[in-house]
């Protein structure tokens, strides 16, 4: 495995992140340009004069690197170069403020890798919600108090909009899936168009579990039907990723801090229903279960 | 200190001056017996910090942990198949 | 050869001749033509370079981060709004070195929304580290546009610049131009070519965070860099006079300022309404004159305490205001005098906020009220022809 992600970059111990990025690299090659915008990613591995890339990269600003990627791939095509672009960014960016941003690029139809790594809040900022923290999640502006069940609203289908942009290639991967990311990543790169894949980032500062769990988390997700693995060409459902026996969503949200007050507080009961409702509804959808 | 040019172009790979290894509290010990060289803890090491190098002893390829950036996280332990690796709390 | 064009066509005939390698705007009242005539170039080959219509201005100057940060010649162009919509991009921009040239068609800025030209915009970003150079008329706005270029892709300099022109009274306006040559532009022009680029062979980290022990110093680099712009504007405009025989001045301009005992200092459009109060003035034995201010950032400090030094009372007369403490370039000028032995009267006036005329009769009025403040300031800051009748 090649090693474009340097060691010594700030990223919490067991930080699923660097691992991500490190497959994803991996699979792109050292012909690659990133561009990341502001994101724990961004401040775990720039601190000048420090970088921990190995490949060129960019940072942006929190809600354009979708406009800052268009602008680097445009020069490539100018000056008859190639090179994979790459955006890697968080949910924050990828999800809220960065949307106006991102249609455009979708909708231009450059040829940028985006992948969103997600670990569903604003992480670098210290934990508060953004429109990619699940249903009833505990973040620091959606808290689980005395009248509160924490975010009341659901994900938002980030590849649902991707898929409205006629995004050529849209995934979804995790970091317990590692052969599948960078397979993924793989397609996405040789896709003439945009991409967009978005994968499971578990975040244990954010939704509280020890250290070592990060990968077996991910798994959880995946395996409960909470974070369906598929895989959109040309709007086209090509490939999931079948779940045997689904898991029962209590074995994931259990193992994490963030949902800790779904298994104490009034009305948490009634919760988990309407969660695992949200799981079944992946497994019908995307025929998780042959 | 290095200094401040015009436009802040930076190294590649040049937070490896930062030894993270000093955050650790514990340490990750692999037993080579059990190990089967399936590589999934270099694969998942967030740190890049497990390679593959050759034994001084034996010659053989094993599994080695670079202690200069380990952080001590434990996926390593935690998603070895064999239950190869074992987390210590470190001696300073 | 001169030809009657629309201010648009001209600046985006200028743009053009400077070869930009990629263009990235968005449409806003009154930039629009510019950004439709640049279009119109590309559909027809006359424009090689790659252009994006955007879905921001925010975008905009954002897809020009990632362009120049690959080492393409940049252009772009807004206003009002829009420039204050990418207001945190220019600081990316500027903090970045990358040497961005943008026309920016002077608007007032909502609210009240208004569409019609005031210098708010621009005066408003003056500490943005963008260079600003101010045009009087569409032919300077033609001329300028090579010579941002070359000040702004000065390997000392490396610092992205607002070439300002007056939204409408100039954009819309159509007058005999003499068009660029583009052969010449490339001429005057040496292809860009900056140290380091984003190349897989040789990856560089670009934008990364820098902590209390050094942001100081990348500012610094910055201020300094303005400073060295100070001889580069005057060098430019010189050496641009000798190769296409034209001159609007460096970084200011006089107009029968030698024996004028008031003078009026300003910037934009406006100076051609005062060189005709001037010249009826001055017909009739009134020792008026004129100094006009070419660049606004990096400010000219030396060059007008020079051209000052001599004149009995200043009136500065501007297209914005700074709400708390009166506007922009009249606070400039008094605090560059401050510590010199000038202790001329200065007296400043807002006009024309909006759109609204500012007529010869005006400058005359401007003129009366400077020559009173030479026996005492009454008044040193007024909103010129403020309607009283429609206020409460």
């Amino acid at each position: 495995m090649q090693n474009l992600l340097a060691p010594g970059h700030r990223a919490c111990a067991g930080c699923s992140m660097p691992t991500i990025v490190r497959l994803i690299l991996d699979a792109a090659g050292p012909n690659t340009i990133v561009v990341s915008p502001t994101s724990c990613l961004e401040v775990t591995t720039t601190p000048f004069p420090e970088s921990a890339w190995c490949v060129p990269w960019l940072h942006s600003l929190f809600e354009n690197a979708a406009a800052v990627a268009s602008g680097v791939e445009i020069a490539l095509k100018r000056f008859h170069k190639e090179a994979n672009v790459l955006v890697i960014g968080g949910d924050g960016s990828t999800f809220d403020i960065g949307m106006g941003s991102n249609s455009g690029m979708f909708e231009r139809g450059h040829k940028v890798t985006y992948i969103c790594y997600d670990n569903e809040a604003y992480m670098n900022t210290g934990v508060q919600r953004s429109g990619s923290t699940p249903f009833c999640a505990h973040t620091t502006t959606t808290p689980s108090g005395e009248i509160s069940l924490g975010n009341p609203r659901p994900k938002k289908d980030m590849p649902a909009i991707a898929l409205a942009h006629r995004v050529p290639y849209v995934a979804t991967a995790s970091v317990a899936y590692p052969v599948d990311l960078r397979r993924k990543v793989k397609k996405a790169i040789e896709t003439q168009g945009p991409s967009y894949i978005q994968v499971n980032a578990p975040c244990i500062t954010g939704w509280t579990f020890e250290a070592g769990n990060t990968v077996e988390i991910a798994r959880l997700a995946v395996e409960t039907g909470l974070w369906p693995l598929f895989e959109y060409v040309n709007g086209q459902l090509m490939e999931v990723k079948k779940v045997r026996r689904p898991k029962p969503v209590e074995d994931y949200l259990k193992s994490q801090g963030r949902y800790r007050h779904l298994f104490k507080k009034p009305g948490g009961t009634e919760v988990l229903k309407q969660i695992q409702a949200i799981a079944d509804a992946n497994i019908s959808k995307y025929c998780l279960v042959d | 200190m290095s200094k401040v040019k015009a436009i802040e172009f930076v190294e590649p790979g040049s937070t490896q001056i930062t030894k993270t290894g000093a955050w650790r509290t514990f340490v990750p010990r692999i037993d080579q017996k059990k190990c089967i060289k399936c590589s999934l803890c270099e694969i998942y090491c967030p740190e890049s910090s497990v390679h593959q190098v050759k034994d001084p002893k034996s010659g053989d390829l094993i599994f080695d942990i670079d202690l200069d950036y380990c952080k001590g996280c434990g996926i390593c332990e935690h998603e070895c198949p064999r239950h190869a690796i074992k987390l210590e709390l470190e001696e300073k | 050869m001169m030809k009657v064009v629309e201010g648009s066509y001209a600046v985006a005939h200028a743009a053009m001749c400077c070869s930009p390698d990629v263009v990235s705007a968005y449409p806003i009242t009154p930039q629009t033509h510019i950004v439709e005539h640049l279009s119109q170039m590309v559909a027809d080959g006359e424009l090689s370079a790659e252009f994006l219509t955007v879905d921001s201005e925010f975008s905009a100057l954002s897809v020009l981060v990632g362009a120049s940060a690959m080492g393409a010649r940049c252009y772009s162009s807004t206003t009002s709004q829009g420039l204050a919509l990418m207001y945190e991009v220019l600081y990316n921009v500027s903090g970045l070195r990358m040497p961005v040239v943008m026309t920016v068609a002077n608007r007032a800025l909502g609210a009240p929304l208004n569409i019609w030209n005031d210098q708010q915009d621009s005066v408003g970003a003056r500490d943005v580290g963008w260079l600003q150079l101010y045009t009087e008329n569409v032919q300077e706005a033609v001329d300028t546009t090579p010579q941002a270029y070359k000040i702004a892709e000065d390997m000392g300099i490396l610092t992205p610049i607002m070439v300002c022109m007056d939204g409408f009274i100039l954009t819309h306006v159509y007058e005999p131009v003499e068009l660029l040559d583009k052969d010449k532009v490339a001429g005057f022009l040496p292809a860009f070519k900056p140290e380091y680029v984003l190349d897989p062979a040789n990856p560089k980290t670009i934008g990364a965070f820098a902590d209390p022990s050094t942001y100081t110093e990348f500012r610094y680099l910055q201020f300094d860099a303005q400073q060295k712009a100070l001889a580069k504007i005057e060098a430019v405009a010189k050496e641009f006079q000798e190769t296409f025989g034209r001159t609007f001045g460096g970084l200011i301009d006089t107009y029968q300022t030698d024996d004028a005992d008031i003078v009026m200092v300003t910037m934009g459009s406006v100076i051609g309404t005062i060189k005709d109060a001037i010249d009826e003035m001055r017909a009739e034995g009134i020792k008026v004159g004129l100094v006009k201010v070419r660049s606004y950032r990096p400010f000219p400090v030396q060059a007008l305490r020079k051209a000052l030094k001599d004149a009995g009372v200043i009136a500065v007369i501007e297209k914005d205001v700074s709400i708390g403490n009166e506007a922009g370039l009249v606070t400039d000028l008094k605090a560059a005098f401050y510590n010199s032995k000038i202790r001329t009267p200065i007296i400043g006036f807002t006009a024309g906020l909006g759109g609204r005329d500012i007529t010869v009769k005006d400058i005359r009025k401007i003129t009366e009220k400077a020559s009173a403040a030479r026996k005492g300031i009454e008044s040193e800051f007024e909103f010129l022809n403020l309607r009283t009748e429609i206020l409460p």
